[in-house]
């Protein structure tokens, strides 16, 4: 089934006012289209989960379309604080749940694979767990020791951005691969927006580069550098600039506005936003090709 | 030569680093200065140090200075790359991780780490810090862990205001009790010397870094801070430790201007 559709279409019949929302993406293939395109949309009283809360949804923040943050790292990955989010935790303006990564992910992966929880050995560290009623303990029915348990996460809706996928929502992806395929697999409904759209024979050419099967996909849309500031590993590089750039925009809220002003509400869809960004800022995200060996799958 | 062997406190928490970990590690690397110091170490007297990125790469081989944890670099020329759960459940978990670096706001008496954040109301945070991430597990699994910080009296309270990671807990047998399996912080490396737990689990002072007294360490400490009977000196920076730092590792200084 053909499911390619433009991705302000795809936003607007699959994510809703009130959605669980994972945009997936371990600091590799962050969805910033996506995010920027429900912006836009001025969907609202989102639930806004992912490991690392990242620029993305310091900006869904920023724009009024967040009513809870679900995380386990919030930074600005290899810069500092992620401003706005922090302000908003600090003001008792955003609701917030925690965990830590490997609760976070645990949480995916019951969720993935249709389980009520997950269980993990106790860290000594409880004061987490005495903050989030969330986290319990069961005995291992084993007859072992007690494991701490987190309940499975199902978002309503994951947005996965992947290198290359078919017009049926197969996709590759490759390179830090974090938890996108247990987003899809645990969420209700998966966008995917993609580098690449190839022909399925591409990718039964390498099927076990597919992370995510067609069939668990509701729409694949076409997005041409749709993580930057975030990356595409083999496409483009990691724009180091901006995140620093943020930690400044980000410690005024003028600053924030005139950004979502000019960049987001100012801009039709990506195809805009990226030719905004300039000759040099393309030039500098450049990377030069650096191909794995073939391998043979054999014919049989 | 004088003029070359000047150095900065970060320089000095870096080289000091490094020199904690053994040939043949498997150490679970954090970005900026942990990062230096395990590439420094794999320069120099650790070969075959096994680098493991908590973003899932493992045996990375960074060309250039990775600036986040998710740095593209990393993944090029790396023996293996897995999801989140796997770099969690396989790797730390299952006890496949003999280092672990960590940091926090607040490192206590017993090592323990707050990363999460300054008050005492968690529903009303009166700072906000970034959270565990990786840290919980990291503390709980890795065989060993080393703390890089420096060395301020607000950093080290005599108790944490919240336990993000555990060290030694509330001391002698809280990590048995609560059925750890890594060894805890075994070494906390300021810019004044290491730190490093006693048998109760207590950090005492263990090397002050040449030049630098037990005087100073004492009065940068929030808890009243026990010097080991056998005060070590750590040996001087070498020039060639300077060197690869400065030429190949971070040569515009991104990590090793600061404390």
């Amino acid at each position: 089934m053909n499911k390619l559709l433009p991705l302000s279409e795809a936003i607007r019949h699959h994510v809703r006012d009130g959605d669980t929302l994972y945009a997936a993406g371990f600091t590799h293939l962050i969805p910033f289209a996506a995010g920027h395109e429900i912006i836009r949309q001025r969907r609202r009283e989102l639930v806004l989960a992912r490991a690392t809360p990242d620029l993305i949804y310091d900006q869904m923040v920023a724009a009024g379309c967040a009513r809870r943050v679900i995380f386990s790292y919030m930074g600005n990955p290899g810069v500092g604080s992620l401003r706005i989010v922090r302000t908003e935790i600090e003001a008792g303006r955003l609701e917030w749940e925690e965990y830590s990564h490997f609760g976070m992910i645990s949480r995916l992966q019951a969720g993935a694979a249709g389980l009520p929880f997950m269980p993990m050995n106790p860290t000594g560290a409880a004061d987490l767990e005495r903050a989030n009623p969330n986290i319990r303990r069961v005995e291992d029915p084993y007859g072992g020791k007690p494991v701490v348990t987190v309940p499975a996460l199902n978002p309503d809706v994951a947005i996965v951005h992947v290198q290359r996928a078919d017009a049926h929502g197969n996709a590759h992806l490759w390179g830090i691969i974090g938890e996108q395929k247990e987003a899809a697999f645990a969420a209700r409904k998966v966008i995917l927006t993609a580098e690449e759209i190839v022909d399925e024979a591409v990718i039964r050419s390498d099927p076990n580069r597919t992370l995510i099967p067609g069939f668990i996909v509701s729409a694949v849309c076409h997005v041409p550098y749709a993580s930057h500031p975030s990356y595409s590993q083999g496409y483009y590089d990691r724009d180091n600039e901006f995140y620093l750039g943020w930690d400044k925009i980000s410690e005024s809220p003028e600053a924030v506005s005139s950004y979502l002003d000019e960049w987001v509400y100012g801009v039709r869809d990506r195809e805009e936003y990226w030719q905004k960004l300039g000759a040099e800022t393309h030039a500098r995200l450049q990377v030069k090709p650096r191909l794995s060996n073939v391998i043979n799958y054999g014919e049989y | 030569m004088a003029e070359t062997m000047e150095f900065t406190p970060a320089e000095l928490m870096i080289v000091n680093a490094a020199r904690l970990l053994k040939d043949g590690d498997v150490v679970f690397v954090g970005v900026g200065q942990p990062n230096l110091a395990c590439n420094l170490a794999k320069r120099t007297h650790a070969p075959n140090l096994v680098m493991i990125y908590e973003a899932g790469v493992i045996g990375a081989e960074p060309a250039r200075l990775p600036l986040s944890i998710g740095d593209p670099t990393l993944v090029s020329g790396a023996l293996s790359v897995v999801g989140m759960y796997d770099i969690f459940a396989n790797y730390l978990q299952r006890g496949n991780v003999d280092v672990g670096f960590l940091g926090g706001a607040q490192i206590d008496r017993y090592g323990n780490i707050n990363a999460t954040l300054i008050g005492s109301d968690y529903t009303h945070p009166k700072v906000r810090l970034p959270g565990s991430g990786g840290s919980q597990e990291i503390a709980a699994w890795a065989n060993r862990c080393y703390i890089m910080t420096p060395h301020q009296k607000r950093r080290f309270p005599e108790k944490v205001d919240f336990v993000t990671s555990a060290g030694y807990l509330d001391g002698k047998g809280g990590r048995e009790e609560a059925g750890l399996r890594g060894r805890g912080p075994v070494a906390v490396v300021t810019d004044l010397g290491l730190l490093e737990p006693d048998e109760t689990g207590e950090l005492v002072l263990a090397a002050l870094h040449p030049g630098k007294t037990a005087g100073q360490a004492v009065e940068n400490t929030g808890w009243p801070l026990k010097v080991a009977a056998q005060l070590r000196t750590t040996e001087p920076l070498t020039e060639r430790e300077l060197t690869i730092l400065h030429n190949e590792l971070d040569p515009t200084g991104i990590y090793l201007k600061g404390g």
